[in-house]
């Protein structure tokens, strides 16, 4: 397990949270942090609380205990006004009584003054960068899962946000979309300096674009790992963690 | 003939063994069901192992019949192990997890029919404390909007306008029009043997204006635009539409409720308008078909008749009415969770509460009117 990035201000600080509804509890007193300009993911098995923890994160959700601040806000993010963040989810959500374009301009009319010239400037290009341009007038039952994963990455840096989450984005693509859609969260971590949080349990996708992991485990309710994906495949002692990243079936 | 067999025995132990012996397919699964509840039942086996040493081959749903078997006995608190199986059915057992002990099963006590009509009321009111809280969340969400209109989502109110209003009136027309000829007609059997046939236009035109034409539209929204507000909102919230639009800034009372409760508020009582219009005219064709009346005569009874405070205090119900649709279907929408059932069961739900809520609502109106003399 590697150390946590070294005076890396925290993009994201979780301490002591628990999650879950009613008596159910997912996970118990978890703490990390997410440093600025990381690809951040968050692992585990199918039903330990991966999205269910992205929802904590971004504030759709009341924790049962403990503290979720995202770039130096408290909870609940989501009541302050202009939104810190973007936000992609498995299905892509775009409205579909809105083209692709408009599902775009959306947070853009929302919470700028442009006018909308300018604001069809911008979804233009944002539609551009994530290789949409041409699909701005489909509307999202015309287009493929890919494309709508793609449309919504561009829905979700309209209004520029510095931290992007991302629930599953390769989850249900082939695996030429899929590389496609790593590279361009790639680009923008690197260029355009995004942190991003990723849910996935595509370990391809982890090993290429992840710097820093956690991993939930369902059993303990707990955090059993942290650090690079890369160091914990190689390196991890654990044998859930090795099951895990050498994808090896239970009974070994 | 099958082409297993089964026996029950003791061994050597004097443990019971049921001895399973032959090919066992699922083609002959009915029979080997059969057979193995009426080797086992008959007495009730506590302990018994299942002797696979007989077994020449065995398949995937056959192992999966014979492990429940056994875990039932496990599970009422007895013993029971796949023994002398060769290796290979000894795989195909560990692969439906014949191996692994199960825990005996506590009963679940059956829910007392008091027990169950507590619960059920208790989640009606558990129901209608969500609503009346959805209703304090979209009178602040109004106040904070009337503060600052920009805000608002008004892009959304004139289409919405369109869909419940415009869309619907050829329905209001057609239903309230058959309501008032209906109702001349009932009315009419019975005035035409006091020689009172005149009177038609005075039931009608009260009836109309005062209870039916407003619970009719109001019913008829319910059913197109009430089920269409809460299927529209599941889907939305299933396909994690919703939180989309939260996590971009967007309330969904602000976006998404408050422009179709205004839009509602503002289409429902000139349905009604339209509604009280023709239903008048139903009875006027009965009156003119059946009853030899003049135009000129039924109308002028009618305005003896009908004050505008009739006409007024059927709008401000209808007024109500518009809220409660939207509010309840909004609110059952929103509330949706499980994919695409979960939207049919809150749909339901919604169109359900809401004829219900109509029916309170119009019950309270007619003994508040009633009671201030209105």
């Amino acid at each position: 397990m590697s150390p946590p990035p070294v005076n890396a201000e925290p993009m994201i600080h979780v301490e002591d949270l628990t999650i879950g509804w009613g008596d159910v509890v997912l996970q118990k007193d978890a703490s990390f942090d997410v440093a600025k300009g990381d690809v951040f993911a968050i692992l585990g098995g199918s039903g330990c609380g991966k999205s269910t923890m992205l929802r904590y994160l971004i504030g759709l959700e009341t924790p049962l205990s403990g503290t979720v601040e995202v770039d130096g806000l408290g909870a609940p993010h989501l009541e302050v006004g202009r939104p810190p963040f973007g936000v992609m989810f498995q299905s892509g959500a775009l409205l579909g009584s809105m083209t692709v374009a408009e599902n775009v301009a959306l947070p853009l009319h929302e919470w700028t003054d442009l006018p909308d010239e300018a604001v069809d400037a911008v979804v233009r290009a944002k539609l551009r960068l994530v290789g949409l341009d041409g699909a701005e007038d489909k509307t999202p039952a015309e287009i493929s899962g890919g494309m709508k994963k793609r449309a919504a990455i561009a829905r979700a840096m309209a209004l520029e946000p510095s931290l992007l989450f991302l629930d599953e984005p390769s989850a249900g693509l082939d695996p030429l979309s899929a590389v496609e859609l790593d590279e361009l969260i790639l680009t923008l971590n690197s260029r355009l300096g995004l942190t991003v949080v990723v849910v996935t349990h595509e370990l391809p996708s982890v090993f290429k674009i992840v710097s820093r992991c956690i991993m939930l485990d369902k059993d303990t309710k707990s955090i059993i790992a942290e650090g690079d994906p890369r160091a914990l495949r190689d390196e991890a002692t654990d044998p859930r963690v090795k099951r895990f990243f050498h994808r090896l079936p239970r009974e070994s | 003939m099958p082409a297993f067999t089964l026996e029950r025995a003791r061994s050597d132990g004097a443990a019971e063994v049921l001895v399973v012996r032959g090919r066992l397919a699922f083609l002959e699964a009915s029979a080997l069901w059969a057979e193995a509840k009426k080797v086992l039942g008959a007495p009730p086996a506590r302990d018994i192992d299942f002797d696979m040493s007989g077994v020449e081959s065995v398949d995937g749903g056959t192992m999966a019949l014979l492990v429940h078997l056994r875990n039932a006995v496990e599970a009422r608190g007895g013993r029971s192990e796949f023994v002398g199986a060769s290796p290979h059915i000894q795989e195909i057992i560990h692969l439906y997890r014949g191996d692994v002990h199960v825990r005996p099963r506590k009963k679940k006590k059956p829910e007392s029919t008091l027990g169950h009509i507590g619960r059920a009321t208790l989640e009606i009111v558990r129901e209608a404390q969500l609503v009346f809280a959805f209703l304090g969340q979209m009178l602040i969400s109004a106040g904070s909007t009337l503060r600052a209109p920009r805000t608002a989502n008004w892009r959304e109110v004139l289409p919405t306008m369109e869909r419940t209003g415009a869309d619907a009136v050829p329905i209001v027309v057609l239903i309230n029009f058959l309501v008032g000829f209906v109702m001349a007609f009932q009315g009419a059997v019975q005035l035409k043997q006091f020689g009172a046939n005149i009177f038609v236009a005075d039931l009608v035109g009260l009836s109309v204006t005062r209870e039916l034409g407003p619970l009719m539209t109001a019913i008829i929204v319910c059913g197109r635009s009430g089920a269409a507000f809460a299927a529209e909102l599941g889907s939305m919230k299933v396909g994690e539409e919703v939180d989309a639009l939260q996590t971009m800034g967007f309330g969904p009372m602000r976006y998404l409720v408050l422009p179709r409760a205004l839009s509602l508020m503002v289409v429902v009582p000139i349905l009604t308008l339209i509604a009280d219009l023709v239903g008048i005219v139903g009875g006027l064709v009965v009156g003119l078909v059946s009853l030899d009346l003049t135009v000129i005569g039924y109308i002028s009874e009618t305005r003896k008749a009908v004050s505008l405070w009739d006409v007024y205090s059927g709008v401000i119900k209808s007024l109500f009415f518009a809220l409660a649709i939207a509010l309840i279907a909004c609110q059952q929408g929103l509330a949706t969770t499980g994919g695409a059932e979960g939207v049919g069961r809150r749909t339901t739900s919604s169109v359900v509460t809401i004829l219900f809520t109509l029916i309170l609502i119009d019950a309270g109106f007619t003994l508040f009117f009633y009671a201030f003399h209105l």
